[in-house]
């Protein structure tokens, strides 16, 4: 595509003599057939599990699902997973976990990475390498207070048993990215844009609320994109901060099929198509701001 | 992989600007206390509640026996000791070495080089074809996807039955019989490496593809006329150029491994035996399946030491690195 020179050596460097260019045709066809080769096996795993998920189960049992020869398709597995199992409850659940889980993150990290950004006060470079400091910290370090707080501190609210404490949870944890990505974006702004609200007599919050959000909404995008993918794939905060079995997500419920029915293939393979069904419409439909949010101010 | 990074990608997000840039931002002259505060109090209540705080507790805890997830009896280096004397935690004494520290280590060599070496020819050879969007998208997919549902899809694959399992029924055609690939504790961990390989490769596509696009093509240019091979133009040219955000990879995929969790969970949960575990699991193990919170504490702690020098890295990084 936009290869530019990569995308072929010069022609003046073209062999000329017929052996050169049977080489370089060799060469060609070597290239077509490496990349042949990785887009195959890129491929077909997620084909092999896609193709068995609307196969019967007494197909599955008796033959591969590369066996086209016999090939019956039935929805009976997704109606299966979704009503018996309990997938359709999940699914439902994720969304109730995933979307305040992205939109409080947004609008906190807006605002702070704008005060990182636009409002002077002392100590601002000193927090800020605090809040990097904190981009690696791992979430296991919270569990356990988490949840001896949670349990001691409000347990009239339980916390656990509704979704507080994952909301709570995944917001603290996307904070340091989310005011990190945000104010890197937001410094890039012109400040004469910025000087001229305020010489007009706007406040900081109608300067933010009014021009820095307006003008910044690809990348709150692609971070609320990035922020929305990663809660609805998560497991593990899932894992410690959800106990209510009515309210578990998608991969927990994957996780009880997997550990029940180890190999009953037709509900695995339908249950892990209806957990992967929503990020991959997102990537296929948002490409541009998922791929922007992974390499947001990054190598250029 | 999820999108693999995440918490851990920032690092892989190098500052568009530094800190120097901060400065030259603009805010009104005199300081604005009040705005900073209403801005900064939703943001620094929850970091200090939930994350500094609870960080603080678990140090702190490590130190204790820590029942029920409260400080009672103070026991010191006690659940260290233990911690590094468990040979399912590290195991020097045989060859080769084994336990959950291992198997990270394991995964730090092979995943991490594999993934670079991966991402850097799809990157440098999709270039050269027209249907460079289309493959690099197809490896990206699995960053798309949950963990979990890789696992599905890999268990699928590495089914021993050669009637389901792709893997095993391609072996068969050549005569091999069937690998118990995530039952055999010699294999696991291999078998493993492998579904992270693959679901982070996209990842390191994307980053390396565009640092290799960066190059100026007058360079390449240049040494082709001057009658470079490919191999001279990638090892003397492109190899050194994109160095740094190789560098910038290779600390992200070290941190998803001392955070990897998920795969390993649904996919072998650390078996067969103790075989596949890696500390983030043996931190949910202690703490919530055995109900050992004070061990459990000491095992995050090691992990939170294991990630300082890079939070160090980066914060340096940052402080130094000009307005671009």
């Amino acid at each position: 595509m936009s290869g530019g020179v990569l995308a072929e050596p010069l022609a003046g460097s073209r062999p000329h003599t017929p052996a050169g260019r049977i080489v370089a045709t060799l060469n060609r066809s070597a290239v077509h057939v490496v990349l042949g080769l990785i887009g195959v096996v890129w491929l077909v795993p997620t084909i092999g599990l896609f193709v068995t998920s609307f196969r019967p189960r007494s197909d599955i049992q008796a033959t591969g699902w590369w066996d086209i020869v016999q090939l019956h398709l039935t929805l009976d597995n997704y109606r299966q997973v979704l009503e018996a199992q309990g997938m359709l409850q999940a699914f439902v659940n994720t969304v109730f976990i995933a979307v305040p889980s992205t939109l409080l993150p947004l609008a906190i990290c807006a605002l702070a990475a704008y005060a990182f950004s636009w409002i002077r006060f002392p100590m601002r470079d000193t927090l800020f390498l605090i809040v990097i400091a904190f981009l690696l910290v791992p979430v296991q370090v919270a569990f356990i207070p988490l949840l001896t707080m949670f349990r001691d501190l409000v347990p009239d609210l339980q916390l656990t048993r509704n979704y507080g404490a994952i909301w709570l949870a995944h917001t603290a944890f996307a904070l340091p990215f989310g005011i990190f990505l945000l104010r890197n974006f937001f410094i890039t702004l012109p400040p004469d844009m910025i000087e001229a609200a305020r010489m007009d007599g706007a406040g900081d919050m109608k300067i933010f609320s009014q021009i820095i959000v307006p003008v910044s909404v690809p990348a709150i995008a692609a971070y609320g994109i990035f922020q929305f993918l990663w809660v609805w794939n998560d497991l593990l905060m899932a894992l410690v901060f959800v106990q209510d079995s009515s309210k578990f997500p998608m991969t927990r419920a994957i996780q009880n099929l997997l550990s029940q029915y180890g190999t009953e293939w037709h509900l695995l393979a339908a249950g892990a198509f209806l957990l992967m069904i929503v990020p991959l419409i997102v990537f296929f439909s948002l490409q541009r701001y998922f791929v922007q949010g992974l390499l947001a101010g990054s190598i250029k | 992989m999820g999108i693999a990074p995440t918490p851990g990608l920032p690092q892989v997000i190098p500052a568009r600007a530094g800190l120097s840039a901060v400065r030259s931002a603009r805010g009104p002259e005199k300081p604005n206390y009040l705005a900073a505060i209403l801005f900064l109090a939703p943001a620094g209540i929850l970091l200090v509640v939930f994350l500094l705080y609870p960080a603080i507790y678990t140090v702190l805890l490590s130190f204790n026996r820590g029942r029920n997830g409260v400080f009672g009896e103070w026991v010191g280096l006690d659940n260290y000791i233990r911690l590094f004397s468990d040979p399912d935690f590290l195991n020097l004494g045989t060859f080769p070495p084994s336990g959950a520290l291992w198997n990270n280590v394991l995964w730090i060599v092979f995943y991490t080089s594999i993934v670079i070496f991966l991402g850097l020819i799809i990157a440098v050879v999709a270039a050269r074809v027209r249907y460079e969007s289309m493959i690099k998208a197809i490896v990206f997919i699995p960053m798309a996807i949950a963990a979990t549902a890789l696992a599905v899809i890999w268990k699928f694959v590495y089914s021993p039955d050669a009637n389901i399992g792709l893997l095993n029924a391609v072996l068969g055609t050549i005569g091999v019989s069937p690998i118990s690939w995530l039952g055999d504790e010699r294999i696991v961990n291999f078998a493993l490496i492998g579904v992270g390989i693959w679901g982070s490769v996209g990842f390191a596509t994307v980053i390396l593809s565009a640092a290799v696009k960066s190059i100026p093509a007058e360079i390449i240019e240049s040494a082709r006329v001057e009658g470079a091979s490919e191999r001279q133009v990638f090892f003397r040219i492109i190899l050194p150029m994109v160095s740094l955000p190789i560098s910038v990879l290779a600390v992200t995929l070290v941190v998803n491994v001392i955070k990897l969790f998920d795969l390993i969970y649904v996919m072998t949960f650390g078996g067969p035996g103790k075989a596949s575990r890696v500390i983030a699991f043996t931190m949910y193990q202690q703490a919530f399946q055995a109900g050992q919170y004070g061990y459990g504490s000491a095992v995050a702690v090691v992990m939170l030491v294991v990630l300082v020098p890079i939070m160090v890295f980066n914060v340096r990084r940052f402080r130094t690195k000009a307005v671009t």
